[in-house]
């Protein structure tokens, strides 16, 4: 069984966040791990690699440091890396991207492909359905487990939706994607660390994407275009209180309370 | 694509087991203001199901001037692929302007996958809509488009906002978040114009199969709907001392919530959580209490009308945004304030 994994390095959010004049991120500028949905998705590929044997390339477009979280995926057990990075790539939204994505994975063989439900830097969880809709494949969002079927070469998926879960059954080759709650993510091992230097990383650019057009591709290639993006603007501080007493703390309360017409 | 043969607001009017759901209606009443500002006023919402024809109505007395039904048995639970061609057929067929779907579990899995068969944009978790001017200003040799769908989202796990535009391909999609658009007031006896259409269902090989449903009953209130939320945190300290929340929420009325910590510990239920990856809310009053009030917490109930913070950390960041806060141990205060409460509203 082969499985392509796509995973991506986000900045970490809780690091603070920077732009470029345009007005798109400045990845550059911020700490990069891997995403963590993306990471669950590894570690149900690794799992399954363990059962079955099955082999495991991941796979990333971003920037040329990029390449750090396929060493990662290295080091936790994964087979093969490809980075997809080239200049016209950039400012891609997420049309643009899932095309990008595509593009790269006609060119490999699979019969499974795991996202990660969503990214914390973008948090669109679009980029995987859309993936699979290029390709013309099945998709099953939301995976909580994953069960395969070698022999009649179907998964069946626990699908999570608010209020219940289906169990729904798909032909492979399938895209699923996965949330964190999926599993806990192994750590990497020192072999695999050593290894994971040792490994070739594939590099791809535009050259190497099969049947996409260049009108889908990059920031031209992108149907939404930002209008303004910025640091969030915190609401006025209202009134804080430091009282003595439970009794006066609760007397400045009711007083709120009553002006406000709720008691 | 010829942009301006797209016309009109659309909404997906999701139904789980022939059952509205919220955000079908939180749709129509953000719809009916958008078209407003558009010169195709009409609202129009597409109901996909099997037997789901009734429906038609209370999408009527919410705001729908037509419904678009798609009634077929291959529709009867939502799977990816029958609702993806349904929806896009509806699209190729009648080209609205915008379409709205919620960002549900199923709508952030059918937007995407109708978005990119339709090859068009998708702005994903959005909390505000406008119509406005793309670029918002006249740029030097950019063409200034007017009556742009301008959609407004938090990125990065609410650190900054993003307003988007698909000034060149439609319909301009956007999943918009549940629990923020206001649904309008139902006016009783509405009808809307009913139009059947079936693109036809072939099985292929995106198709899927139910193995099985599973509902997980939810006891728990809709934190969504309530007026008053006494929601708690970390510093409430353990499940059994929900209790002083339990009685404050009784005295008023309200109900109780909770932040990601609470949940992570395994004091509430996921149904009961405020913020980024749990629910949004917009209360008359949002009680805050232990809540330290992470940027992803403040961001599922900071439009709530009257926020009040009972936090022992005077630095805590739920501050910054509590219209009213008091510096103080919970566990003395609630007991007292829900016993004032209390009295305050017997002697009415």
């Amino acid at each position: 069984m082969k499985i392509v994994v796509c995973i991506k390095q986000v900045p970490d959010t809780k690091g603070g966040v920077k732009f470029k004049p345009d007005g798109t991120l400045d990845r550059g500028a911020m700490l990069a791990i891997m995403n963590p949905d993306d990471k669950a998705g590894l570690e149900a590929a690794l799992r399954l690699k363990d059962q079955y044997g099955a082999e495991v390339t991941v796979l990333t477009m971003g920037l040329p440091k990029a390449e750090a979280v396929l060493r990662e995926a290295f080091a936790m057990g994964a087979d093969k890396g490809i980075l997809v990075t080239d200049r016209v790539l950039g400012g891609a939204d997420t049309w643009a991207t899932s095309s990008t994505i595509a593009g790269a994975i006609r060119n490999l063989e699979y019969d499974l492909i795991i996202t990660g439900r969503q990214a914390i830097d973008g948090d669109t969880a679009q980029v995987g359905p859309q993936i699979s809709e290029h390709l013309g494949l099945p998709v099953i969002s939301y995976a909580e487990e994953i069960k395969v079927d070698e022999k009649a070469k179907t998964v069946e998926v626990k699908r999570q939706f608010e209020d219940r879960y289906h169990i729904v059954k798909a032909k492979m080759p399938c895209l699923i994607t996965a949330l964190s709650e999926l599993n806990e993510p192994r750590y990497m091992t020192p072999g695999g660390i050593f290894d994971a230097f040792e490994k070739e990383v594939t590099v791809w650019g535009r050259a190497d994407l099969k049947d996409v057009d260049d009108s889908n591709l990059g920031l031209k290639g992108s149907p939404t275009q930002i209008a303004k993006a910025s640091d969030k603007v915190k609401k006025g501080q209202g009134e804080k209180v430091a009282l003595d007493s439970a009794e006066e703390a609760v007397e400045y309360l009711m007083g709120k309370l009553v002006e406000k017409h709720i008691v | 694509m010829s942009l301006e043969e797209y016309k009109g607001v659309f909404i997906f009017a999701q139904q789980v087991d022939n059952e509205l759901s919220n955000i079908a209606l939180e749709l129509l009443g953000k719809a009916k203001n958008l078209a407003e500002d558009l010169d195709e006023k009409k609202v129009t919402a597409v109901l996909l199901g099997s037997g789901v024809k009734g429906l038609a109505d209370k999408l009527a007395e919410y705001g729908a001037d037509r419904v678009i039904l798609v009634d077929d048995p291959a529709l009867k639970d939502y799977r990816t692929e029958p609702y993806t061609h349904a929806l896009a057929s509806v699209i190729d067929e009648f080209k609205p302007e915008i379409l709205l779907v919620g960002a549900t579990a199923i709508g952030r899995d059918l937007g995407p996958r109708v978005s990119s068969r339709v090859h068009t944009g998708l702005t994903a978790d959005c909390t505000s809509l406008d119509i406005g001017d793309f670029p918002l200003n006249p740029a030097p040799g950019q063409e200034q488009k007017h009556k742009q769908l301008l959609m407004t989202r938090p990125a990065f796990g609410g650190n900054t906002i993003a307003t988007i535009a698909c000034p060149d391909f439609r319909p301009q999609m956007a999943t918009v978040r549940p629990g923020v658009m206001q649904k309008i007031d139902p006016i009783k006896g509405a009808k809307a114009e009913v139009v059947e259409f079936n693109p036809g269902f072939v099985e292929n090989n995106c198709y899927t199969e139910i193995v099985k449903i599973v509902k997980e009953a939810s006891s728990v209130a809709d934190i969504q709907a309530a007026k008053i939320l006494v929601s708690g945190g970390r510093g409430v300290g353990s499940a059994e001392n929900f209790k002083l929340l339990d009685d404050l929420a009784e005295a008023l009325n309200g109900t109780v919530s909770c932040s990601r910590a609470v949940v992570d510990s395994g004091w509430k239920p996921k149904d009961l959580q405020v913020g980024q990856t749990g629910k949004t809310v917009r209360p008359a009053l949002y009680f805050a209490i232990g809540i330290s009030g992470a940027i992803q917490h403040v961001a599922g109930m900071e439009e709530s009308d009257i926020i009040i913070a009972i936090n022992k950390d005077e630095n805590a960041p739920i501050f910054d945004v509590a219209d009213y806060g008091v510096v103080g141990d919970l566990n003395k205060i609630l007991p007292v304030l829900t016993k004032q409460i209390k009295e305050a509203l017997a002697e009415k």
